[in-house]
């Protein structure tokens, strides 16, 4: 009979904070910018040059291990990782190896089984890297240095995992827990949430754990799936051969749905961990901590709560637009301008939803700012536009951002408010359609909505219906 | 307590330090090693249980520094002392 | 050349006084640079039309009174280890043979700002790893008072530059002795101060718990007023310590009275040449006549300073030691296709055998298996050091001893034993592990003719203290001599 076996997975997440500048110097953090524009002498390595710790990154840090739970350590250090690598300009990581900044927390997550805890094992502070672009014409590499010291918190968990959806479920709490707080915006796409999986396998009932492997460059929800699926059946025939798991770092190719092992004789993985001469030890006092929990934005059951009160829109919308940061601050900003918490919501959910889901986007990339939508709102209020025109806005507005009234305006898009014109394109709709008259006339409402199709038609979309309805049957 | 460092711990250190040593400067390196590693054993004769190891010397804490963008556009030199420079980046050997 | 003997501060009130100018001034250490450098070798880089130019620029600032401190219009040279904006910056170093610094160590700025004229970089053991300056890329330099002898090191070229009036100061660097003990060998004045007390920031590092900038001079009086200019609270040194007091010169006072002075026994064991404990004896005994209560008393764990520290400097600098790689400045070795062999041959070939020895010794040490066994136990070594400091600080005011256990050696006599030459930073290196401060100064020749250094070692942030009695015996002392090879 088969063996049966049990997956057991452990993450660890980087997460860039948001913080303006980098963790050890003032250069900017912004995405983009052509190379090497957001270095200076301490985020390149330059000789001489010393790093100051940004307090804000500290800050960030400790309010992610508040919301997960963990101890705070009350007397941290940073340590120096010792490797050579040129997108590392130091080639030491200066990070947390014996003191990090949190440990022992938990999240919560929603399983199939009901609720599991998936515990933290710690969270650590450190300065992500530089890029390496690979240059096709000259076979070579070319580093550039903007993202690095761009400030990450590793977040470390317990092998507490079984199966890619509690992965999934665990990843999509973190990231929830960590947009609230505002500490960062979790992209998995840009690479501002990266998660690298630990996996090893076991029979069922066993122990012990298997020998582990570690896999990186997991830059999606699927990608992290598929090679949790991938690496999970390797494991597994390696056994079933009688051959036994190495524990290495892999890296996964998400293209071809394989992992391949990055090991070279090169790179020792003996870090040489020691603690950094160059920055003071953190103490981290009671008021600092009461400090970052009452600058603590609004937690997401504290936002439920608000909105039911606050708002009345049903708890279905609430669900749904309390799961996005990015979402609910729109849903906040553009009800203080229009005040039409419904409408809002339904832009949101309805719309909004589908478009993301067409585009496959995240709504943390969503480009339309609350004043267009709000003054979309208006225009649909005030019958200047009717909802189907209000609808193709919406996508335009959607992808570029634009202002409705100049689009509007600029289109000609406004709902014909003449009588006069539209009484007489009915007319004519009339008379080329005997057909349908004479079948309303017997009784088929149903003949009426062509009618006001083909009046919409000739108006080119721009009418009310309800008043296209009323002269209709007026003129009928 | 005579050290003696094989072949092997040399090659590994030259690994992590990106060091190659010719033939003669292995030997050489292996000795002083070796002398280097019995004399600092010589600290192994001072009880150090319960004593704190001191990475820093004086009680200074907390230095942090406001996030506030204070650099701007810098790249020029960035990249003026490059060995090799391409596109205003530094160019290395093919790294994958 | 009478105007070559002024120390900085007599030239300063000079300058201001219109007697002489900043340009006379550089002029003269040029011509003296001209006669005797070649003998010497104390710097690596020689900025003849920029100090000229400079001179020019702070000498119209001075006679418009936008500049009046101390030390305005005087030449000053830098050890090469610290980063000059504009120019050649090498740590000794064929790694750095080309590297122009994009900005200028604090202490440098701080000198500029006060209207210091810097003529070049000097000569120092390759990333400051050497007590003699022989380790030098660029050929050792020699001692002013005998040039068969070497200066010591690692500031040796700071120091022999002083000493030879090829600059009237030098800043140097002390990580476990570098600035005393040439200091000691040249017979001029150092200062290593109080960790922290000197902002690190473009100091290009060796050990970094250990580094300090701090002065090379002529007086004490040179050595307080320097302290003044180049101590700073800096925010971008993350262990610059902020300091109530930065007045150092207001410590100018001759008297001793009631201070308390411990000489370690341990200081004066195996080792110490007779002629050097004589001259320092005599030295106490100068302060002790002056009012000092001055005894000896036992200073636990003296030898194990050493063990401890070349297992932290080491450790730390094969780490900070990193970067030199080849791909974002200096040295890089040619054709190496491959990434880890171009790191390996830019390394191999850049360094010099006694810092790759240390960083072999550094990454060892920090490797896995051993992190515990050696570089842990250093540091609860470190730990033990300075309780075994500030139980002696309970009791003295100041600790006296010699720099070094005899003076300068012969070029060429150092560096085949490493042990035994790191057995010479004995009396020095403590002080750097706890983090302390103390003073170099002349106390007399030996029979060779050579200068034999005297050091005070303060507790933390006593520079005062240090200054108040380096003072006072230099008082007592009188003018020291001069090196023959610098008259005229």
């Amino acid at each position: 009979m088969a063996k049966e076996y049990e997956t057991v997975i452990g993450l660890e997440v980087h997460v860039e904070l948001a913080s303006k500048t980098k963790i050890f110097c003032g250069c900017s953090t912004a995405f983009g910018g052509a190379p090497n524009t957001h270095t200076c002498p301490v985020c390149t390595g330059m000789p001489g040059s010393l790093p100051v710790l940004n307090k804000q990154v500290l800050e960030y840090a400790i309010a992610v291990g508040l919301a997960t739970n963990c101890d705070i350590t009350r007397y941290c250090k940073f340590d120096r990782k010792n490797y050579f690598y040129p997108d590392n300009p130091q080639n030491y990581q200066i990070s947390q190896l014996y003191l990090p900044i949190c440990r022992n927390g938990y999240v919560e997550i929603e399983t199939e089984n009901g609720k599991k805890q998936v515990g933290i094992h710690e969270i650590h502070m450190e300065e992500d890297a530089g890029k390496l672009i690979h240059d096709e014409w000259e076979d070579c590499s070319l580093v550039d240095y903007n993202r690095s010291g761009v400030p990450l918190i590793e977040i470390v968990s317990e092998p507490d995992m079984r199966c890619a959806d509690e992965v999934i479920a665990y990843l999509e709490k973190l990231r929830l827990i960590i947009q609230y707080l505002g500490a960062s915006d979790c992209k998995l796409n840009e690479g501002s949430m990266r998660a690298d999986v630990n996996l090893s396998v076991r029979e069922v009932g066993a122990k012990e754990f298997g020998t582990r492997t570690e896999m990186k460059n997991l830059n999606s929800f699927r990608a992290i799936a598929r090679a949790i699926e991938g690496e999970k059946a390797r494991q597994i025939e390696i056994l079933e051969e009688g051959g036994k798991v190495i524990q290495e770092t892999r890296r996964w190719d998400d293209a071809k749905e394989y992992s391949y092992a990055m090991r070279s004789k090169e790179d020792a993985q003996d870090y040489r961990y020691f603690p950094d001469p160059d920055l003071t030890p953190i103490v981290v006092s009671d008021e600092m901590i009461d400090e970052i929990k009452a600058k603590q934005p609004e937690f997401r059951s504290e936002k439920m709560e608000r909105y039911k009160e606050q708002y009345g829109i049903p708890e279905y919308d609430i669900e749904i637009i309390t799961g996005s940061k990015r979402m609910a601050d729109l849903f906040e900003e553009t009800t203080a301008i229009c005040n039409q918490p419904k409408k809002v919501s339904n832009w949101l959910m309805v719309e909004t939803q589908r478009l993301l889901k067409e585009e496959s986007m995240d709504p943390e990339d969503i480009r339309f700012s609350p004043e267009n939508l709000a003054k979309l709102i208006a225009l649909t209020d005030s019958k200047a536009i009717n909802s189907s025109v209000a609808k193709e806005v919406f996508e335009v507005m959607f992808h570029e951002n634009i202002d409705p009234d100049a689009y509007v305006e600029e289109k000609g898009l406004k709902t014909v408010n003449d009588e006069g014109a539209l009484r007489s394109t009915i007319e004519q709709v009339i008379a080329d359609n005997p057909k349908s008259v004479e079948d309303y006339h017997n009784g088929k409402e149903k003949a009426i909505g062509f009618l006001v199709g083909q009046t919409m038609k000739a108006m080119k979309g721009k009418a009310d219906p309800a008043m296209i309805n009323t002269i209709l049957k007026e003129l009928l | 307590m005579a050290n003696v460092i094989s072949d092997e711990t040399i090659e590994y250190v030259g690994i992590l330090a990106k060091l190659e040593l010719s033939g003669e400067e292995k030997e050489r390196a292996k000795k002083d090693m070796a002398d280097m590693l019995d004399y600092i054993d010589q600290l192994s004769e001072l009880d150090t249980t319960d004593v704190e190891p001191m990475s820093h010397i004086f009680p200074l804490h907390n230095v942090f520094r406001e996030d506030v963008v204070t650099n701007g556009d810098d790249s020029a030199n960035t990249v003026k002392n490059a060995p090799q420079e391409k596109d205003n980046m530094f160019r290395v050997p093919r790294t994958f | 050349m009478e105007l070559l003997n002024l120390t900085a501060v007599k030239l300063a009130e000079k300058i201001k006084a219109g007697e002489v100018s900043a340009v006379d001034a550089v002029q003269a250490v040029l011509a003296q640079i001209e006669k005797t450098e070649e003998t010497y070798n104390c710097y690596v880089t020689i900025d003849r039309e920029g100090a000229l130019a400079e001179a020019e620029r702070v000498q119209r600032e001075i006679e418009a009174g936008n500049l009046t401190g101390p030390l305005a219009g005087v030449p000053v040279a830098i050890k090469d280890n610290m980063c000059t904006q504009g120019m050649l910056t090498t740590c000794s170093s064929k790694i750095l043979g080309n590297f122009i610094p994009t900005f200028s160590s604090e202490a440098v700025v701080n000198l500029q700002k006060a209207g210091a004229i810097i003529i070049g970089k000097t000569n120092m053991d390759e990333f400051a790893m050497g007590s003699t300056t022989e380790t030098s890329a660029f050929g050792a330099t020699r001692n002013p008072w005998n040039d068969a002898h070497v200066p010591g090191g690692s500031s040796g070229g700071s120091a022999a530059a002083v000493a030879a009036n090829e600059c009237f100061y030098a800043l140097g660097s002390d990580t476990g002795g570098s600035i005393r003990q040439p200091a000691g060998y040249c017979g001029v004045v150092g200062m290593k101060p109080t960790y922290g007390t000197v902002s690190r920031y473009g100091l290009i590092a060796y050990g970094s718990s250990l580094d300090q900038i701090g002065p090379l001079c002529k007086d004490v009086t040179d050595c307080a007023t320097i302290m003044e200019v180049i101590a700073s609270h800096d925010t971008k040194d993350s262990t610059s310590m902020p300091r109530e007091d930065y007045n150092f010169t207001e410590a100018l006072v001759d008297d001793v009275r009631g201070m308390k002075i411990g000489i370690p026994r341990d200081y004066f064991g195996e080792g110490l040449d007779p002629e050097v404990a004589a001259a320092v004896k005599a030295a106490a005994k100068v302060l002790e006549e002056k009012g000092a209560i001055v005894e000896e008393f036992d200073l636990d764990l003296v030898g194990y300073a050493i063990p401890t520290y070349y297992t932290i400097a080491a450790a730390e600098a094969s780490s900070n030691l990193e970067r030199f790689d080849g791909v974002k400045y200096g040295y890089r070795a040619e054709d190496a296709d491959e990434l880890h062999r171009m790191y390996k041959r830019t390394r191999s070939e850049g360094f010099g055998p006694e810092v790759k020895r240390r960083i072999m010794l550094g990454s060892f040490v920090l490797s896995s298996g051993y992190y515990d066994a050696y570089y842990l136990k250093a540091l609860k070594v470190k730990a033990l050091i300075k309780k075994a400091f500030d139980e002696a600080f309970a009791k003295y005011d100041i600790i006296l001893g010699p720099v070094a256990p005899t003076t300068a050696p012969k070029l060429g006599e150092s560096l085949s034993d490493p042990i035994k030459m790191y057995l010479g930073d004995i009396y020095t290196i403590s002080v750097n592990l706890a983090g302390l401060p103390g003073i170099c100064l002349p106390c007399g020749l030996d029979e060779k003719g050579l200068p034999i250094g005297l050091q005070l070692i303060g507790d933390c942030f006593a520079e005062k203290k240090l200054i108040q009695a380096a003072y006072t015996y230099e008082m007592a002392r009188g003018a020291f001599e001069k090196p023959a090879g610098r008259e005229e």
